[in-house]
């Protein structure tokens, strides 16, 4: 039955190869492969994504995700414990992972021939992890230490903590991705056992390579390695919907810096329906009106003319598990304040939902759109990153297409009426950096607005 | 937002962390010189409707002097900001119109720019005419000017509350002396509050010039195109009036330096290092196979093993050699909670002091090859990635071959090479040692 399959995926490929590249093929225990040929360089990229990550932790066990993810290096029945990465680097590969909110990758790239090697090691350790109470002791403090580095040591990072957890009150985007630190001293081996055999099964978890591969030999490869591994019950997934927002939230962070720093968050929808949704198109477009080049508006207008700001930003992902944020910072100019700056976005806002984008500025936005899609095929590895991405988020490899189109669809119309509908003050999430001197004495700046922005 | 098992180490530059080389069996590199003296280098790759360009120049911040240093990188940064009687706007306009990413780069010996764009007639030839026109004549309007001081200024004001940038700062001035290697690369407050529109025009002509540009092109054009294209580029480059001055020599240590400076962060970040070696020393192969065991390896590096996984006091341990024009940095690093910074350090130093001592084990040797030459494919597998390495080999007059010699210079590695090596160039006991916010009960 199955050896008759791939012989149809096969010659299908033969027909069309171009047209149907990448390919998809689902095991029998629901692990879906999705292959995209790329002949240009004799090398592999194989991501294996795990559909969970720390929107799927609980209160108490944050950071649960990215702690595993630590653990997966170390060491099952058959690999000791730090032989996955010194075998793939004996093999002339590099190897990593990583957790976000949406999901947790782990991935390997290697000479086209050793995509073997890199398949028998993901299928053991994705039934057969040891995880010793040993070998937790010791890298839940490297997590610690990871938090401290990125987070606790860094001003902007804990703005940006603070704003999630301010912007999201129910829904788990409410907490970092790294895990609060007390969840973190709390962590028992017990809880990452307990991740692990909840959620690390086959039926849970998409492969995707990119390479100069043929696809049905990969899916005979996957067969070959990941057929035997069983399915799991998935635990039940509740989607937490975050409440509605009733009006404008703020918080204020201090930590020792020079320069204050605002970020402001609109609740914005995401993707959900492919052909029928128009909204995320419209939004992803606005922030290329707002930041997509570097005369883009609010540079333009900000940093260039006014000199309100020393550097500023916008973004918006339309893609993903869970709910969506408009998101624009920035820093202020010397002798400016997070108020005057936020006062300066508002401006910029207000002038887009008045007067709206010129047809060039659009098509200079789609103009990047357009170019960005060929820059990106030079990069196997974000190849990759786009399959696994829509696949976690529950759309399909096959959108691709679809989504290039819409958002050349988008109009101007569609931009001005996305920000008036959208960016408005009772979905506003204002947080802010009140910098510290690092002597704890005498403050490092004291320009007039600084003592207003904690409202 | 995205939480990574290891970290990358973003050096003054991302390329010097190509140590390596490339060019499976016979990257097809051809080289020749434009009409006034530029040297161009040039793969052809179709597979994408893609070209990428990037021109270097002897300019990087080894050129400036202790009073105005941040010169370099503010007139490399100022290039795209107005040129031909262009404003930044209309440039960054016209360069988003057709989709082309164009931006300046810059590192202690080189600066440049570098550009991206679809290969398509309209947009590649828009794209390029900006390119030359910003090469060949920038403005450096005195109002931007003002401007971008302003955030310059900023920038390192912020840098200046931040344990990382303290540190490295602290590092490579202690172990450069009066070396420009050891200034910071984007100046310091009062430096680059000092500086005019005329230094800036002064130094763009004297080292902006032809006969140093470094032309390097890759992608879906033919090796016709090339040359149009590199004639179109360096044709309104400046002449070299003379050399440049020459540099001092980079002086080794006489003896090792413990810097602590005070910071209220969790973590103390660790420094420690000495100059290097140079792109041209003979020993750079058994440092660079040997470091892979040392610390450049990731997991299979010793430091890992003894810092991070025996006794998990970091999350990133590393070293690295940066050779340069000039001897470049060797530099360890970690960051730990302060309480273990002690303990960190011992450990560190204890593990350097044996490898430097026995050197590596034949089996350790033989993984490092293992790995080097095995993932040389790897590093050949973007149009993005050749550019690198096409640049690299031009501004440092490798071989032409250095890509299809590097795996055979890999593999021919000894351990004596190795332990001979470090014990020249890698003395534990007279380092700069530098700790930002350390252990508060030392």
């Amino acid at each position: 039955m199955l050896r008759k399959m791939l012989l149809c995926l096969a010659l299908l490929g033969m027909a069309g190869a171009a047209a149907a590249n990448p390919y998809e093929y689902r095991l029998a225990n629901g692990l879906k492969v999705v292959v995209k040929e790329d002949p240009r360089a004799p090398v592999v990229v194989s991501q294996i994504w795990y559909r969970v990550g720390s929107m799927d932790e609980v209160n108490g066990t944050t950071g649960v995700a990215h702690v595993l993810e630590h653990m997966m290096f170390k060491g099952t029945r058959k690999v000791p414990a730090g032989q996955f990465s010194k075998i793939i680097a004996e093999a002339g590969g590099r190897e990593n992972a990583f957790t976000n909110r949406d999901y947790t990758t782990y991935f390997e790239q290697l000479q086209v021939g050793q995509l073997p090697l890199a398949f028998r090691l993901e299928a053991d350790r994705m039934a057969n992890l040891a995880l010793t109470e040993r070998e937790f002791s010791k890298e839940i403090k490297v997590v610690m230490e990871e938090r401290r580095m990125r987070t606790d040591d860094n001003p902007q990072a804990l703005v940006d903590e603070q704003l999630n957890a301010v912007a999201f009150e129910a829904h788990p985007y409410h907490h970092p991705v790294i895990g609060w630190m007390n969840d973190l001293e709390n962590m028992r081996v017990e809880d990452a056992r307990a991740w692990y055999q909840h959620w690390y099964a086959p039926n849970n978890a998409t492969l995707v390579v990119v390479g100069d591969v043929k696809h049905d030999a990969v899916f005979r490869l996957a067969q070959q390695y990941f057929g035997a591994l069983k399915p799991r019950v998935l635990p039940l997934r509740k989607e937490q919907k975050e409440p509605l927002q009733r009006g404008i939230k703020r918080v204020a962070v201090k930590a020792p810096a020079k320069q204050p720093y605002l970020m402001m968050a609109y609740r914005t929808p995401v993707l959900r329906d492919v052909a029928g949704d128009w909204e995320p198109y419209a939004l992803k477009i606005l922030a290329g009106v707002l930041d997509g080049y570097s005369a883009a508006r609010l540079n333009q207008s900000l940093v260039r003319e006014s000199r309100l700001a020393n550097d500023v930003g916008a973004g918006y992902d339309e893609i993903s598990r869970g709910p969506g944020l408009f998101i624009i910072e920035g820093t202020p100019s010397e002798g400016k304040s997070v108020v005057d700056l936020e006062q300066g976005i508002r401006n910029e806002i207000a002038r887009l939902q008045r007067d709206g984008v010129s047809e060039e500025e659009l098509q200079r936005v789609k103009a990047q759109v357009v170019a960005a899609q060929v820059y990106q095929r030079d990069s196997m590895f974000y190849q990759g990153m786009l399959i696994g991405n829509l696949e976690i988020s529950g759309l399909s490899w096959r959108d691709e297409k679809m989504l290039l189109e819409k958002l050349k669809d988008v109009t101007a119309d569609q931009v001005k009426e996305v920000a008036n509908k959208y960016l408005h003050n009772d979905g506003l999430t204002v947080a802010t950096l009140d910098p510290q001197p690092l002597d704890g004495k005498h403050p490092a700046q004291t320009s007039a607005g600084e003592r207003h922005d904690v409202r | 937002m995205m939480y990574v098992k290891t970290v990358s180490i973003w050096l003054w530059s991302a390329l010097a962390l190509v140590l390596s080389g490339i060019a499976q069996a016979g990257l097809p590199i051809q080289h020749w010189q434009s009409a006034n003296g530029a040297r161009v280098y040039f793969v052809e790759s179709r597979g994408l409707p893609l070209l990428d360009v990037s021109v270097d120049f002897d300019a990087g911040t080894r050129r400036d002097s202790a009073e105005k240093s941040g010169l370099a990188n503010l007139t490399s940064h100022m290039l795209n900001l107005g040129a031909g009687g262009l404003s930044e706007e209309e440039i960054s306009r016209r360069l988003a119109d057709v989709g082309a990413q164009l931006g300046a780069t810059i590192d202690p010996d080189r600066a440049g720019m570098s550009l991206r764009t679809l290969s398509s007639t309209r947009e590649r030839s828009q794209a390029l005419d900006l390119m030359a026109k910003i090469l060949q004549q920038p403005d450096f309007p005195a109002t931007v000017l003002q401007r971008e001081k302003a955030r310059v200024i900023a920038a390192l004001q912020e840098e200046d509350t931040q344990p990382g940038p303290i540190g490295q700062k602290a590092f490579q001035a202690a172990i450069y002396g009066s070396h420009p290697y050891a200034l910071p690369g984007a100046g310091k407050v009062e430096t680059v509050a000092r500086l005019q529109r005329q230094d800036l025009l002064d130094f763009f002509r004297q080292h902006y010039v032809s006969e140093s540009a470094v032309i390097s092109i890759v992608g879906d054009v033919s090796r016709e195109e090339a040359a149009g294209i590199a004639e179109q580029l360096s044709a309104g480059l400046p002449h070299a009036n003379g050399g440049l001055p020459p540099l001092p020599e980079v002086a080794p240590l006489l003896q090792a330096e413990t810097i602590l400076l005070p910071h209220p962060a969790s973590q103390s970040h660790i420094l420690l290092g000495m100059p290097g070696i140079s792109r041209n020393d003979v020993d750079y192969f058994p440092l660079y196979v040997g470091n892979y065991i040392l610390g450049g390896g990731g997991f299979a590096s010793r430091l890992t093993e003894a810092v991070r996984e025996k006794r998990g006091l970091a999350y990133s341990v590393y070293s690295y050699f940066m050779p340069l024009a000039q001897p470049g940095p060797f530099q360890i690093g970690l960051q730990t909670k302060r309480d273990q910074a002690n303990e960190a350090l011992e450990i560190t130093l204890a593990t350097l002091r044996r490898f430097v001592a026995d050197g590596p084990t034949a089996e350790e040797l033989r993984h490092a090859k293992q790995n080097l030459i095995g993932s040389f494919p790897l590093r050949l597998d973007s149009n993005r990635k050749i550019l690198g390495y096409l640049s690299l080999i031009g501004y440092y007059n490798l071989p032409l071959d250095y890509l299809d010699q590097f795996v055979k210079n890999v593999d021919k590695v000894t351990l004596a090479q190795v332990k001979s090596a470090f014990q020249r160039h890698v003395n534990p006991e007279k380092m700069v040692t530098v700790i930002v916010g350390g252990d508060d009960k030392k």
